[in-house]
């Protein structure tokens, strides 16, 4: 059981920025957004293409940053440019990207075992990898984690906030809030591609199929979040996010070592979502019935 | 300062749920003007409120603050010329962000977001000042959520945001209405005195006669999308409410329809 601690926990970081992405949206914009699905396997196959042909992880991760950034442009073009409803924009480009990454990969996996990858870089320092797992989790989550806190406090991003709240506010305020919801779900798929890119590389390979199941994993983690750890300021709940992440990751290890089989673990985490996301009904209808006692 | 000219908005054209909600209307406004305006249900008030915002863009006609055509431009990019106040408490504020951080938005309206520290410390300062001056207690809560607010103490900090630095003109859409009629009474006296200090262009729908005869310089009626009656200063202030129903009744050759306006 020790042996988990330190994988779990640094499984949990690089996942933690995928949480971000969808907190971003989820919660920070009120928009579901699918789009993530897409996004997640695109960071890990324009990674992937790129360390294959040799290049650098840093340059690798970035591309991959930008790709997501791009897809999630596209989602938020449909949504406020062609009025398609935010869910639907969101499948729509989770679909299309399907396509994409078969493109940018050019089969359906693509086997990273033998190519530097950020992890590998680390371990030639005489890291091991799970040590060099932490280290990329840790860092990047503090990196992306102040960038998003200073961000969200800039007028822009006090704009990007206002939208998800009150649209018809901050329009009064003169804000275009096409550009806002446009910017936000760029930034959401940029740190869900850059999880992405990591994850591929922590687990070796790239996957069309890896990105099935992201928005639920990412609403897991949103939710156990800030059940357990608050939501009373922007920091907080940044903070919350993180490790929601990471305890998720430890819900799903200790299950696994209880015996569930691995190919349940989807159904496992729609039920975890599921309850969460009913929990304030349930709450309400137990107060409820204690006050008419 | 505000030129309405002859604008038209038809909602639903061609459909059995065609509305002329507003027909080759006209207004003037003249700088410092605090018009107060009423009508029955459809008459076009809103109508006319929302043309001015640019929630949706009109059929025909011109739109025009301060020598800038707006007729236009989106409801985002007037937002440097106008202050709004909803009928709705909850509409004019972020429930989610803090009082301080919805005056900061409120402080840049109309001027396009940096990457600059969205509330600087002396800003915070001023609030409190600001705040102060409403009178409700709400200066010793500025790190608070607008979500805990009444929605007396919302409409007044809406109020405050609109108002935050100066307006060209500002739109008030029945912003008493969803208030009780104390607090009701409060957002109204403290409307008169932002509005006096600074000289506000002001156009302020209300449901209330008794209110649009106590507030403002100037008062108009519309009827079916058209200014029905328009009073200036001096006739409004020999107005009465029967006076006013009188006239109404011979202009538009029909009775008020509207229980509610009657009531105030």
């Amino acid at each position: 059981m020790i042996d988990l601690i330190m994988p779990t926990l640094s499984q949990g970081l690089l996942w933690a920025l995928m949480a971000l992405g969808v907190y971003l949206t989820y919660r920070v914009l009120d928009i579901a957004d699918l789009t993530v699905e897409g996004s997640f396997p695109l960071g890990a196959a324009v990674a992937a293409a790129i360390l294959v042909e040799g290049g650098s992880p840093f340059v690798a991760v970035l591309i991959a940053a930008i790709a997501g950034a791009l897809a999630g442009v596209v989602t938020g073009v449909l949504h406020t440019k062609l009025k398609i409803p935010a869910l639907l924009a969101g499948i729509l480009t989770m679909i299309a990207l399907y396509s994409v990454n078969l493109r940018v990969m050019g089969k359906a996996n693509l086997s990273l075992l033998r190519v530097d990858t950020i992890f590998s870089l680390i371990r030639d320092y005489g890291f091991t990898n799970v040590q060099a797992i932490l280290i990329v989790g840790v860092v990047s989550t503090l990196f992306f984690g102040f960038l998003m806190y200073w961000f969200f406090g800039t007028e822009i991003g006090a704009a990007i906030r206002a939208t998800g709240f009150n649209q018809q506010m901050i329009r009064a305020q003169g804000i275009d809030t096409d550009v806002t919801i446009i910017l936000g779900l760029l930034l959401s798929n940029a740190l869900v591609a850059v999880s992405g890119a990591l994850i591929g590389q922590s687990s070796g390979f790239a996957d069309v199929g890896m990105g099935t199941g992201t928005i639920v994993i990412g609403l897991a983690s949103v939710i156990i979040g800030e059940v357990l750890f608050g939501t009373k300021s922007f920091k907080n709940c940044l903070v919350s996010v993180v490790l929601g992440s990471v305890v998720y990751r430890f819900v799903i290890a200790i299950v696994l070592q209880l015996g569930m089989p691995p190919n349940d673990l989807k159904l496992f985490t729609s039920v975890l979502v599921v309850l969460a996301l009913s929990m304030p009904l349930f709450k309400a209808r137990f107060r409820s019935r204690k006050v008419a006692k | 300062m505000l030129t309405v000219e002859n604008i038209s908005k038809t909602f639903h054209p061609g459909t059995i749920n065609e509305k002329k909600a507003l027909q080759d209307l006209s207004l003037t406004l003249e700088i410092g003007d605090f018009v107060t305006v009423i009508g029955g249900n459809g008459a076009g008030k809103s109508t006319l409120m929302n043309s001015i915002a640019g929630v949706f863009p009109v059929d025909q006609g011109r739109i025009v603050i301060d020598g800038n055509d707006i007729t236009k431009q989106p409801e985002h990019k007037r937002a440097k010329y106008i202050g709004r106040v909803f009928q709705d408490p909850m509409l004019g504020t972020a429930a989610g962000m803090m009082i301080e951080e919805n005056l900061a938005i409120a402080a840049r309206r109309g001027k396009s977001p940096t990457f600059a520290w969205g509330l600087r410390n002396e800003e915070r300062e001023q609030f409190r000042i600001l705040l102060q001056e409403l009178d409700l207690g709400l200066e010793n809560r500025l790190t608070d959520r607008v979500g805990l607010l009444s929605g007396g103490q919302r409409q007044a900090l809406t109020l405050l945001m609109a108002t935050i630095n100066q307006p060209q003109l500002l739109l008030l859409d029945e912003h008493t209405a969803a208030l009780d009629p104390k607090t009701a009474d409060k957002v109204l006296s403290l409307t008169q005195t932002i509005v006096t200090r600074h000289h506000l262009t002001t156009l302020m729908i209300t449901h209330n006669m008794r209110d649009a005869l106590r507030f403002g310089n100037r008062l108009i009626m519309l009827h079916n999308g058209k200014v029905l009656l328009d009073f200036d200063r001096f006739e409004k202030e020999k107005l009465t409410i029967p006076d006013l129903l009188a006239m109404f009744e011979k202009a538009s050759g029909s009775e008020l329809d509207n229980d509610r306006m009657l009531l105030g």
